[in-house]
């Protein structure tokens, strides 16, 4: 996946493929197809202990953390494909990142892949909700 | 029927560009490039310039606090809000101006009703009739009587195609009912209820019954006297008028006999620290200073429909939903979700596989404004099995070519995401 580390370098790697469309059609098709590279939470553990409350759709993420490298592995999955898409966009900027580094980490770049101000708009989309429960279970792992 | 570009309802007397001209906010377009088409008017529906400037009006001219002043704008104030009244009881056929009560809207009012009058007539033991349509303002004030009480809520079921069972209400309308509640017209469905079948069998064994009229105020001609409903609730901005103002109508002898629902200034007769008494109704029910520009905007909202030929209206209204349904209903992939003989206003729909929010989002960005969801519906989502739906609803200022913008909408969400 991504190549570079830090968060806000993979915010920029995003922000870079997304200005390659000129067309908002051409951006949701996109994001939609990252969803399918989503690290896909396995069927059996979609619980309520993953379940994302406030969005329209189902949204699953669950965050584990790995001791040997010290970082933190995502998994999520939704039955809405634009929700999807949102989850993998997010977890690809967090996935293998240390838990500090996600607690802290800005999402401001969701105003500059295009999307924005459409998604912003949408208080069921889940994203707050989404983004919410990644930094609260990444703070649980801090020290 | 074949798909046209253009509007071509003109069946009737009813001048639809020249009525849908008086809306200002349809008037625009979404994301800089692309034309409103508002089809979420169950949520609630725009504002013709009529009311816009008649609430202004009020904040310009008439501004003043009614019922205490005895200056000139208080006057005014006074006189334009007790004005609205007579004109929403007009617009309801209520006997007289003192049985419609100002709440916010039709929760208030529900919950106005429940916990005066339900705190009278429901008591240990009772049961509360429900529908299992019901939005769930008409079941959470209902569940928390019950539960404050010691009643139990039954729910009289839908078939299939979302008509209410009345063959079966025998069995759910006993002699333990004290009360009955429900949706004049489904706001998830469209389905027009036989409330007066209802209401006539509930008071054949003595039972009261509360009508939610939110969805149909804005649709059907109402008559409270004709419905013979104990009370009806409606809210104002579904049916043009402003945000945070509601109608709750009840039968004479009930309001009388209710206790107030909130205490404050403006309810009473006479207050010292033994005792209070209470003003008659309505402003028995309305304590503290009301939503002033909010009534009057609703009283111009009842006057404005009032001036329509309505059953034009309800012809137009027919001809697109019709219409609507014929150009949904045969895109590949989707299902109609209530599909009742006597129906207004309300498409609800499903794609087979494509998720109602990714649906409507994409939809969204096509400039067609539908809502997603449950629609505060959920045991009835529930009944049949559906997370959600799409639901497209219309009012009066809806056209043919609006349904053709949503059917090609549905078309390129289809090819996007299905």
């Amino acid at each position: 996946m991504s190549t570079s580390n830090t968060v806000s370098d993979r915010a920029q790697e995003i922000v870079d493929e997304f200005s390659l469309f000129s067309d908002w059609m051409n951006r949701y098709q996109y994001l939609i197809e990252m969803g399918d590279d989503i690290p896909l939470l396995p069927e059996d553990m979609k619980s309520e202990e993953y379940y994302v409350h406030g969005c329209q759709s189902d949204v699953w993420i669950r965050v584990e953390y790995d001791e040997d490298e010290q970082v933190l592995h995502f998994q999520g999955d939704s039955n809405a494909k634009i929700t999807k898409g949102l989850a993998a966009l997010i977890i690809r900027v967090v996935d293998e990142q240390p838990p500090e580094a996600v607690a802290e980490a800005s999402f401001d770049f969701l105003d500059d892949i295009g999307l924005h101000e459409h998604l912003s708009s949408q208080r069921n989309n889940g994203l707050e909700a989404m983004i919410d429960q990644m930094k609260k279970r990444a703070q649980a792992f801090r020290n | 029927m074949p798909a046209t570009t253009q509007p071509t309802s003109d069946t009737t007397s009813f001048d639809v560009e020249a009525f849908r001209a008086q809306f200002p906010a349809l008037q625009q377009e979404v994301y800089e490039d692309t034309p409103l088409v508002y089809l979420d008017n169950a949520a609630t529906s725009q504002k013709p310039d009529a009311v816009i400037e008649r609430a202004e009006r009020y904040y310009r001219r008439e501004n003043s606090n009614v019922h205490r002043g005895v200056h000139r704008l208080s006057q005014d104030a006074t006189e334009a809000y007790e004005s609205a009244r007579k004109s929403v009881a007009r617009f309801i056929n209520a006997p007289a101006p003192e049985q419609v009560i100002y709440t916010k809207g039709t929760t208030e009012g529900l919950n106005l009703v429940a916990n005066t009058f339900g705190q009278q007539r429901v008591g240990a033991g009772d049961e509360i009739l429900l529908t299992e349509m019901e939005h769930h303002s008409n079941i959470v004030p209902w569940q928390m009587l019950a539960e404050q009480v010691g009643a139990e809520i039954r729910v009289l079921p839908v078939t299939d195609r979302g008509v209410l069972q009345m063959d079966r209400l025998a069995e759910y309308l006993t002699e333990d009912t004290a009360l009955v509640a429900v949706t004049h017209v489904s706001n998830t469905l469209g389905t027009i209820n036989p409330v007066k079948d209802l209401i006539d069998a509930a008071h054949a064994v003595d039972v009261p019954v509360v009508v939610d009229g939110a969805q149909s105020a804005p649709h059907l001609p109402v008559d409270v006297q004709a419905l013979d409903a104990d009370f009806f609730v409606f809210s104002g901005h579904k049916m043009f008028g402003p945000t945070g103002i509601g109608i709750l109508y009840g039968k004479r002898e009930h309001l009388e006999a209710m206790p107030p629902y909130q205490g404050g200034g403006d309810m009473i007769d006479r207050v010292s620290f033994d005792e209070t008494t209470y003003d008659a109704p309505p402003h028995k029910f309305e304590a503290g200073t009301p939503h002033i520009e909010g009534a009057i905007g609703l009283g111009a909202a009842a006057e404005f429909i009032m001036d329509l030929d309505w059953s034009a209206v309800q012809a137009h209204e027919d001809d697109v939903l019709a219409y609507a349904t014929e150009q949904v209903r045969a895109i590949d992939g989707i299902r109609l979700i209530g599909t009742a003989p006597e129906k207004t206003s309300v498409l609800s729909f499903v794609f087979e596989d494509i998720h109602p929010y990714d649906a409507g989002t994409f939809l969204d960005r096509l400039g067609i404004a539908v809502r997603t969801g449950h629609h505060c519906t959920q045991p009835l989502l529930k009944r049949y099995g559906l997370p959600g739906t799409i639901r497209a609803s219309f009012a009066a200022y809806n056209t043919r070519a609006d349904a053709n913008r949503l059917a090609e909408g549905l078309h390129r969400t289809r090819e996007m995401l299905g």
